[in-house]
């Protein structure tokens, strides 16, 4: 790397993915708690295709949606990755005990 | 062919493939042995957690479970899915980044001290131990439901219960790509398993939901078979099967869901493969494709679930219990009595749906569906074969784990430092060995329902790992004193909980028949690893807090494995001097 100087410090790195975690987990809870859960009763009064909409958010909808939120957490974080000039150099990280 | 000589067809076939794998992936170093030589690609890691992760309890109980709680059964699947959200986006890429060998070794290294070790390597364990009792168990019902009668001879004649044969030969075959290959054999045998199990567990479902709707696609055809489902149900007066609540309160559906996800992230034999792969960017993708995977088998499980439970309805409200008995179309019912999963002796004239299908065992619904929805034989015995894949290859994972935490954390760090490359191997593989007897000994002694056996290393992992991980990664000045005050806490409070609420299960011969307590602050067994999780968080913050921050080069770690590339010592020095 240090070919190009980075667009961001790595503190900005850590807090803008701190960030972005914080949101992933709260849609985490919102779908997976809140919709599938709390609030599944009156959901349930919505059809969705022929089934209860509670119903299907929690036996469906939800697990469709921590699909996504791995997926783009993998593809932000590659980005900020090669902004913050953190990525990998190689292929390999780091063999055990490289780290410390 | 008959049922008979297509489940024998799949099993050979199966196995041998297993074997061949083992063949090939013979490893030489500890490397290889715990971590696969961390070569390991993305995709074929995603399909390794995969398999890894489903377990008997996934592929034989889950959808029985949820075909009999309806709503409530999304306890299971929200828990066993959302689980991988957490990990994928709080702990995997960076304990790839620290890259050792086990969770003990993080858990020892961050927080400086090998107590710390020898109490995560003693929860990992027990953990492991709990979990894989479900799975033996698994092999068992597997073997005596479609086996049986080819091993029946042979169980006689050395005097032993059929289900012990088939836990005996599960065994050597673990013990043989185990013992040999470690996490490489481990893991391409994974592979295969996944691809096995997960062609077995839809083939049915397609074929169900197709005769029943049309529609090829489960997650298509539930929305036609739901409402008629529901309609049977109010017709025979059961609840709605779409409505929530019906067999748990709102608070414990919360709180085992939590539990399940927090217990998922926290489980040593799903952490450890993320070792495996080369990079932190790669541990991420393999995160992804190990949820897709999973989701796959996931979404399509309350199809399989809802499917098996109105076609026995259906049959129920037209032949009603006696006629089921004698119909030709419900000849599964029969086969399975035999083995005593369904007790028919209990059926009469004129009983009522709920009474009815009470006397169904829970673990047969996946194994049973290709037959009660009459599908050819050789379906029938790819299912049987797809069983023993998701069950074996969850006991390898486990077996792993075992082994890794005493050989290598427990022998190698701890008791004998100096051991030589050769030593330690050796020592792994004999453990590995010890430990798959024990495991075999669990299986043909069983503790418990397969599912719930499981969701109870599930408390113990969120109550004890989860915490101290999350914590480890994303607050340098979590120190030892917290940690290993918390750990202790969250996991002798919910071993204690559990023990008081449902050890009269096990102890029902000895006399005790009552639980201590049926539930805590409204709470049961399944789900009180959430109230141990937040005592862990909590004791771990205030005992943190009153005690002396962790010396730099632990902090310096912190900071290490927080960004994907290695930093250089100058770039940890300003980040030293930024925290001050």
């Amino acid at each position: 790397m240090a070919n190009n100087a980075p667009e961001i410090d790595r503190e900005t790195y850590w807090r803008t993915l701190m960030r972005r975690t914080l949101i992933l987990l709260t849609v985490w809870f919102i779908t997976g708690y809140v919709m599938s859960i709390f609030l599944a009763e009156p959901l349930n009064n919505i059809d969705f295709g022929g089934i209860p909409f509670g119903f299907w958010m929690a036996q469906q909808g939800s697990i469709f949606v921590f699909v996504s939120l791995v997926l783009i957490y993998a593809i932000a974080t590659g980005q900020l990755d090669r902004q913050a000039g953190v990525e990998e150099d190689d292929d390999s990280t780091a063999a055990p005990g490289a780290a410390h | 062919m008959g049922i008979l000589g297509w489940t024998t067809f799949w099993v050979v076939v199966t196995f041998s493939l297993y074997i061949g794998i083992a063949i090939w992936s013979r490893v030489t170093s500890t490397k290889g042995f715990y971590v696969a030589g961390q070569g390991v690609p993305t995709l074929a890691n995603g399909m390794a957690v995969g398999a890894d992760w489903m377990s008997a309890a996934s592929f034989i109980s889950m959808a029985g479970l949820v075909s009999f709680m309806g709503f409530d059964g999304s306890v299971y699947l929200m828990g066993w899915t959302g689980g991988y959200v957490l990990l994928a986006i709080l702990l995997a890429p960076f304990l790839r980044k620290f890259g050792e060998y086990t969770v003990p070794d993080f858990v020892g290294k961050r927080y400086y001290s090998n107590y710390a070790r020898v109490i995560a390597a003693i929860a990992a364990i027990f953990v492991s131990f709990t979990y894989v009792a479900g799975q033996m168990r698994g092999v068992g019902v597997v073997f005596s439901r479609f086996l049986g009668e080819l091993v029946e001879p042979l169980a006689t004649g050395i005097g032993v219960e059929v289900i012990t044969i088939g836990v005996v030969i599960g065994m050597a075959i673990v013990a043989t790509y185990a013992v040999l290959g470690g996490m490489k054999g481990i893991t391409y045998t994974q592979v295969a398993q996944y691809c096995v199990l997960i062609v077995a567990y839809t083939i049915p479902a397609v074929a169900i939901g197709f005769s029943l709707t049309g529609s090829p696609i489960p997650h298509v055809a539930i929305g036609e078979v739901l409402p008629q489902l529901d309609g049977l149900q109010q017709e025979l007066g059961l609840d709605m099967y779409s409505g929530p609540f019906a067999n748990l309160s709102m608070l414990n559906v919360f709180a085992i869901t939590f539990v399940l996800m927090a217990g998922t992230a926290g489980l040593p034999h799903v952490i450890v493969r993320f070792y495996t792969v080369k990079t932190v960017k790669s541990a991420r993708w393999s995160a992804l494709w190990a949820i897709v995977f999973i989701a796959i088998l996931y979404t399509v499980a309350p199809a399989v679930a809802m499917f098996s439970r109105y076609e026995i309805l259906q049959s129920f409200s037209e032949l009603g219990a006696m006629g089921m008995l004698e119909s030709p179309r419900t000849s599964w019912i029969q086969t399975w009595a035999a083995t005593g999963l369904i007790e028919t002796s209990q059926w009469s004239e004129g009983m009522s749906a709920n009474a009815l299908l009470d006397t169904i065992d829970r673990d047969i619904i996946v194994l049973a569906t290709p037959e009660i929805a009459n599908l050819s034989p050789w379906v029938v015995g790819l299912v049987a074969a797809g069983g023993l894949a998701a069950a074996l290859s969850t006991a390898s994972g486990l077996m792993l784990v075992i082994s890794s935490s005493l050989a290598h954390d427990v022998y190698g760090e701890i008791i004998n430092p100096e051991a030589s490359e050769q030593q330690r191997l050796r020592v792994g593989r004999f453990i590995i060995f010890v430990a798959i007897i024990g495991a075999g000994l669990l299986g043909i002694y069983p503790l418990g329902f397969v599912a719930e056996v499981v969701a109870f290393a599930f408390g113990l992992a969120a109550a004890s790992f989860f915490p101290i991980l999350v914590l480890g990664i994303f607050w340098k000045r979590c120190n030892k004193e917290g940690a290993i005050a918390g750990i202790v806490t969250g996991l002798s409070f919910t071993f204690i909980m559990i023990i008081m609420m449902r050890a009269h299960v096990a102890l029902a011969e000895f006399g005790v028949t009552e639980p201590v307590f049926e539930t805590f602050l409204g709470i049961n067994a399944q789900g009180i690893g959430l109230v141990g999780m937040i005592l862990n968080f909590v004791v771990t913050y205030f005992v943190t807090i009153n005690t002396e921050e962790p010396p730099q080069e632990v902090q310096d770690l912190v900071e290490q494995i927080r960004y994907p590339r290695t930093l250089t010592a100058e770039e940890l020095g300003e980040a030293a001097q930024s925290d001050s």
